[in-house]
């Protein structure tokens, strides 16, 4: 019998990235509003700010991220393994317990369930699920990595290895808690300790998750999509490993100016300048695999997605180690330009190099040259990129001038202005921040309504056999 | 940190930025294959790599970020327990902060020290100084405009809870009030609450039930007279606001008057002696003053 690749659990995933992409953004988009027009709170508690802001930054980083990295890494351990997953059955159950998962932080994030820990705020139920499911993940990915017929492992694989490993870590050591009830758990770390843990957990999440696993999809599909060898093999030696080592270091800059010892903040501070070059490799690797390409940029809007993309993780990972300056923090901490700093990530980088693979991957799932239209992604393109530069562009004003007045004075040493009036100020801000957010959202509907119209092109259903390694 | 701790934190730092460093240089040196050569490996029929020679631009910037850090860690804390050339700490830069804007405050404020809280309120340099105070320290609760919130009193109405005297308005604010309206719903039950709220209704003029009002007063004339008085004016020396006027703090419907009498009210005004000098506490007394005399001047009520 012939040996084929498991596609369906990546075609699942591949879906529900889109799907849950819509939803998460447009929780987003909806609490953008709410701060522009804050009557939009209807008084009612289960659609508060408070509740629903968790619900979306958990929404696109698990959620749409998430299902995201699944998918992808699925098909790129089978493709550069040559060989199919190694468990149907665990794979099956990585899809439909993530999808509970999903499922249990929409429910109860509303509800007012949550253990009050940023981007873990799920309640230890959904904690032990997660945490048996990302075992899965990693018995399905490490067991095709052992199955593999070709003896090197792709550079793709090792930031997916990376990526399993450290946020099984990660998910386990801030989540240890002491449940009371079904639905209510204390946290086993407590004062400068626990916000020390928080952050550990909180940057690497950005680190392993957001950076790390999204390297490994940028590494098989900007050298697929350019049909160009990758940049330089050392370079992703150093980078990788510099990456990996020097990323756990950083959490402390969310600390700055805090209650945590100096030295933690010192070292978060350097560590977090150390790792721009590291955090470059990836994206000169990505960028220079085009050399001898770029023409392809004017005719494809899919490689325009990945660059473009690469553009921005350049940009927020020289603006991160900025930000992690003592000084400079000092003026951008709590402030609005944090958000801006965030956005160009999860947007510019991580949102674009998805939706960039996806638009690869999909037809290929479905045996098709393409997508149903090219115009329509080259429209989603302009849409997405207008709407994430308005976003961060607007938040960087709105941040700057909002650290400044807080920190201007008088001549007799108070304050120059109330928090109200930094406030007040902001608002034509975040009108732009909504007008931006909706405009990638509507880009995403775009490219739902392009796969819907590419799956019904689909005709050959059947199973890919696995491929026989060109150097055995 | 112990030294056994300092010396962990040291040998890790120096592990992982020493690995880097050693990863660089083990990469740095020129490749033996060609350029536009791959290292032969292929994935997935045509997935390829070459092995271009590091950026030296990259390099140079990855050795400089190292280099900035050594730097910064003999200069700063973090190198373990060291505590850095510097002698800087996070916790020294805020007292020097403080204790620079504490100066530069002592001496503004100085020249206003002979001055009454009533005199303030008529110096323009020192009403200035006042709102400044306010703004940092008042206006979260009080609002930029001193007209309060639910539960937070307007400070630019006639209605004043524990008096609107200049040395009343000092008092308050330097050592703060806590006012204690306990629950009466054990006393006066679901039946009598309601009565009750009619009767208070009916003394500031707001619409009521008669019949309900009037079965209210005796209750009211038993229980409530104690601190808001047998004509309902209140006790500013008890905080008992006065029941007659418009000023509401907490609102004037049924419902809410119902809800003062059943779960009780206990309204703070945290002391800010403590919080920002008694100099500071002066002057914005002063400038609270001022608020209220306009208030008076222009004879207009507050938020009703």
């Amino acid at each position: 019998m012939v040996e084929t690749y498991n596609d369906k659990v990546v075609k699942q995933f591949t879906v529900m990235t889109v799907i849950w992409g819509i939803v998460g953004m447009l929780v987003g988009v909806f609490i953008a509003a709410q701060l522009a027009w804050p009557w939009l709170n209807f008084d009612i508690a289960w659609l508060s700010y408070g509740r629903l802001r968790p619900l979306h930054t958990n929404a696109v980083i698990f959620a749409f991220g998430g299902s995201g990295l699944f998918a992808t890494s699925y098909y790129i351990v089978q493709r550069t393994c040559h060989a199919r997953l190694f468990s149907d059955a665990l794979a099956a159950f990585t899809f439909w317990g993530w999808q509970l998962v999903i499922v249990a932080v929409a429910i109860t994030y509303p509800l007012g369930i949550t253990q009050s820990r940023e981007y873990a705020e799920t309640e230890w139920p959904i904690d032990i699920l997660i945490t048996l499911v990302w075992v899965a993940y990693a018995v399905v990915f490490f067991g095709t990595i052992a199955k593999r017929k070709i003896q090197h492992i792709y550079v793709a694989n090792w930031f997916f290895a990376a990526y399993i490993i450290t946020i099984a870590l990660l998910h386990i050591v801030n989540n240890l808690s002491l449940p009371v009830s079904m639905t209510k758990s204390y946290v086993i770390y407590s004062g400068a300790v626990g916000a020390m843990v928080q952050w550990w957990y909180g940057h690497n999440a950005v680190g392993f998750f957001l950076t790390a696993g999204f390297l490994g999809m940028m590494y098989y599909f900007v050298p697929k999509q350019a049909g160009r060898p990758v940049y330089s093999y050392r370079l992703s030696i150093v980078h990788f490993w510099a990456l990996i080592a020097i990323y756990m270091w950083a959490g402390p800059h969310h600390l700055h100016y805090t209650a945590l010892p100096d030295w933690a903040q010192s070292l978060g501070m350097v560590f977090s300048l150390i790792l721009l070059a590291p955090s470059w490799g990836g994206m000169i690797n990505g960028m220079m695999t085009l050399s001898g390409a770029w023409h392809k940029l004017r005719t494809d809007p899919i490689l325009r997605f990945m660059i473009v993309s690469l553009s921005f993780y350049g940009m927020s990972t020289f603006e991160g180690p900025m930000m992690a300056i003592k000084t400079v923090n000092a003026l951008s901490h709590y402030t609005d330009w944090t958000v801006g700093h965030v956005h160009s990530g999860a947007l510019g980088w991580v949102a674009m190099i998805t939706i960039g693979c996806v638009y690869s991957l999909y037809p290929r799932l479905l045996k098709l040259p393409g997508m149903f239209s090219t115009k329509a992604i080259e429209a989603h393109f302009w849409v997405m990129t207008i709407g994430v530069v308005l976003y961060i562009a607007s938040m960087w004003i709105a941040g700057v001038m909002q650290g400044l007045m807080w920190r201007a004075t008088n001549a007799d040493g108070t304050l120059a202005y109330t928090f109200v009036e930094s406030l007040k100020l902001t608002y034509p801000y975040y009108y732009v921040r909504f007008l931006g957010g909706t405009l990638v959202l509507s880009g995403m509907f775009v490219m739902l309504w392009n796969m819907w119209k590419t799956s019904q092109m689909a005709r050959d259903t059947s199973p890919v056999a696995v491929t026989i390694p060109a150097h055995a | 940190m112990s030294g056994a701790w300092s010396i962990y934190v040291i040998v890790l730092s120096l592990l992982v930025v020493g690995g880097s460093a050693w990863l660089l240089a083990m990469t740095a040196k020129k490749p033996e294959k060609k350029e536009g050569e791959t290292t032969g490996h292929v994935w997935d029929d045509d997935l390829a790599e070459y092995n271009n020679p590091l950026p030296r631009w990259w390099l140079w910037l990855f050795i400089g970020t190292i280099i900035f850090s050594a730097g910064y860690l003999v200069l700063y804390p973090g190198f373990g327990a060291n505590k850095g050339t510097l002698g800087w700490s996070s916790e020294g830069q805020l007292l020097a902060e403080q204790q620079k804007y504490e100066e530069i405050a002592r001496q503004t404020y100085a020249k206003f020290a002979a001055l009454s809280v009533a005199d303030l309120a008529k110096n323009a340099e020192a009403v200035n100084l006042g709102r400044n105070i306010f703004a940092n320290n008042c206006a979260a609760c009080h609002g930029t405009d001193g007209r309060g919130a639910v539960g937070f009193p307007n400070l630019t109405d006639a209605s004043w809870q524990w008096g609107g005297e200049a040395d009343q308005i000092y008092t308050t604010i330097l050592n703060g009030r806590m006012a204690a309206m306990p629950s009466w719903s054990a006393v006066l039950g679901a039946e009598g609450t309601p009565q009750v709220a009619a009767y208070v209704r009916s003394l500031a003029g707001l619409g009521h039930d008669a019949t309900a009002a009037a079965a209210g007063k005796p209750r009211y004339e038993q229980i409530c007279v104690a601190c808001h008085g047998i004509d309902g004016k209140g006790n500013p020396a008890l905080g008992a606001p006065n029941l007659t006027d418009a000023d509401w703090l907490y609102g004037s419907s049924e419902a809410t008057i119902v809800e003062s009498l059943t779960k009780g009210r206990n309204g703070q005004m945290p002391a800010h002696g403590p919080l920002i000098g008694a100099d500071a506490v002066k002057i914005v007394s002063g400038y609270v003053y001022s608020l209220r005399d306009q208030a008076q001047s222009t004879a207009s009520g507050g938020e009703k």
